[in-house]
């Protein structure tokens, strides 16, 4: 379908979950995982605030890099490893078509 | 005992213009907050973010709009207890709740407002299973007087202000200060972290970076912390007192357990009123859920501005009320004829 995109989620049960977002809404990861009610909190809404949407990259996309300000606030995550990225920093473009996202672990918050 | 007519449990901007909605109706409110200052997350998390749909701004920094909100409610002397977190709640009566707070300050009132936001802000604590064994015994989150760490071994962990700031002030006191980051790079005022690279240098912190806490080694009280670095086995790594420094995160706490219907981490109300299950006790701003809510400062004012009225009705059920304009009547403050 036109301006809809295919990715698929991992959640923290490894439960594999592919999910139809389109690209003409300025979406993120974390919105898109929200709408599916995935276990994904957003609590700061999208401003790179507060890491609760952390999720892993499995696939092999170019991703702009992220943020210092998304980089500061995985500074404030846990279980951060080199493919960690905020989901709310993640917009769903013809760019990211397929990609695939593992969530991480919720804990230490 | 503190009595007022509306305690408003949050002080973010919810809590605050409902103080003066409920000041023109010539009801007097108290806040409580966890957070030493007024603003809630405005000024916690965001301070210099503009914030673009206040009505009537088209722009505004968040810790402006907290100031420009105290300056608004200021004629209706609201009181504050700050820095302590609503713990328990009671029913005295039909009529009166009882508020204590997590330092034992008790306040009664006929009606109680919960502006909450997204709940209290507690520190965030490293995913280390036994790491509740050693909080107090070894592991503090939060440095209340830098004395304690005299002459002892310490490691500080985190990448921002305040992990930088407390390691060059206990570098000065600690007989060992150690800084835990996992990159190499830290957010934070540039000035600390020159600060923190140029006692590095001259051996007063240990950096260790691209590193980060994976375990806990001690019998009650903590004795080493277990290091995972890039490209090494993880090592322990001895220590008095490990203090974990990442910010501060918000949770629902207490408010849980007072018997309020709760969906979603949010508190259900009715949208005549936004009452809750419990006659008397109120949800209003992003702490609340119903059909159709949207967590906005601009609907928490208009959430807060009904609520006054059935608080009104409750505390006066034989006074009528009659709605009145400010651009009629103006402000008339607490303490003015």
């Amino acid at each position: 379908m036109e301006n809809i995109i295919t990715v698929t989620v991992i959640d923290r049960e490894d439960q594999t979950h592919v999910l139809e977002a389109p690209t003409d809404m300025a979406m993120n990861m974390m919105e898109v995982c929200k709408s599916y009610n995935l276990p994904v909190e957003g609590t700061c809404g999208g401003m790179a605030l507060c890491a609760s949407c952390h999720m892993y990259i499995l696939s092999d996309h170019d991703l702009p890099e992220p943020s210092e300000d998304e980089e500061d606030m995985l500074d404030q995550a846990f279980y951060v490893k080199v493919n960690s990225r905020l989901g709310c920093q993640i917009k769903i473009t013809e760019a990211v078509e397929g990609l695939k996202v593992k969530l991480a672990p919720i804990g230490g918050a | 005992m503190i009595q007022t007519d509306i305690l408003i449990i949050g002080a973010g901007p919810v809590g605050l213009f409902t103080v003066f909605e409920a000041g023109l109706l010539k009801l007097k409110c108290h806040l409580v907050d966890s957070i030493g200052q007024p603003g809630g997350q405005l000024t916690e998390i965001y301070p210099k973010k503009p914030i673009y749909d206040i009505p009537g701004y088209p722009s505004v920094l968040a810790a402006d709009l907290i100031d420009n909100l105290l300056e608004q409610i200021a004629p209706f002397n609201p009181t504050f207890t700050l820095g302590e977190r609503a713990e328990k709640l009671e029913k005295i009566n039909d009529k009166l709740f009882k508020v204590t707070t997590s330092k034992g300050t008790e306040i009664v009132s006929p009606v109680v407002a919960i502006a909450g936001g997204l709940g209290s802000f507690e520190p965030r604590k490293p995913p280390i299973d036994n790491i509740a064994d050693f909080e107090d015994n070894g592991i503090d989150y939060i440095i209340k007087d830098p004395e304690k760490y005299r002459n002892k071994k310490v490691l500080v962990a985190g990448g921002g202000d305040s992990a930088l700031d407390w390691s060059i002030v206990l570098a000065d006191i600690a007989a060992e200060v150690a800084l835990l980051h996992r990159r190499t790079s830290f957010r934070g005022a540039p000035d600390s972290v020159e600060k923190v690279m140029n006692l590095a240098k001259i051996g007063k912190i240990n950096l260790i970076t691209n590193a980060q806490a994976i375990g806990l080694n001690g019998n009650g009280v903590l004795k080493d912390v277990i290091i995972e670095e890039d490209n090494k086995v993880p090592y322990s790594y001895e220590v008095d007192y490990f203090i974990p420094l990442f910010g501060l995160a918000p949770k629902l706490g207490p408010i849980a357990d007072w018997g309020l219907e709760i969906e979603d981490n949010a508190i259900k109300v009715d949208t005549y009123d936004y009452g809750t299950n419990i006659p008397g006790i109120y949800a209003i701003g992003d702490i609340n859920t119903y059909p159709g809510k949207l967590k906005l400062i601009l609907c928490g004012f208009h959430e807060g501005t009904l609520m006054v009225q059935s608080a009104f009705k409750r505390i006066y059920p034989d006074q009528k009320l009659s709605f009145k304009y400010t651009t009629v009547t103006g402000i008339t403050g607490f303490g003015e004829k």
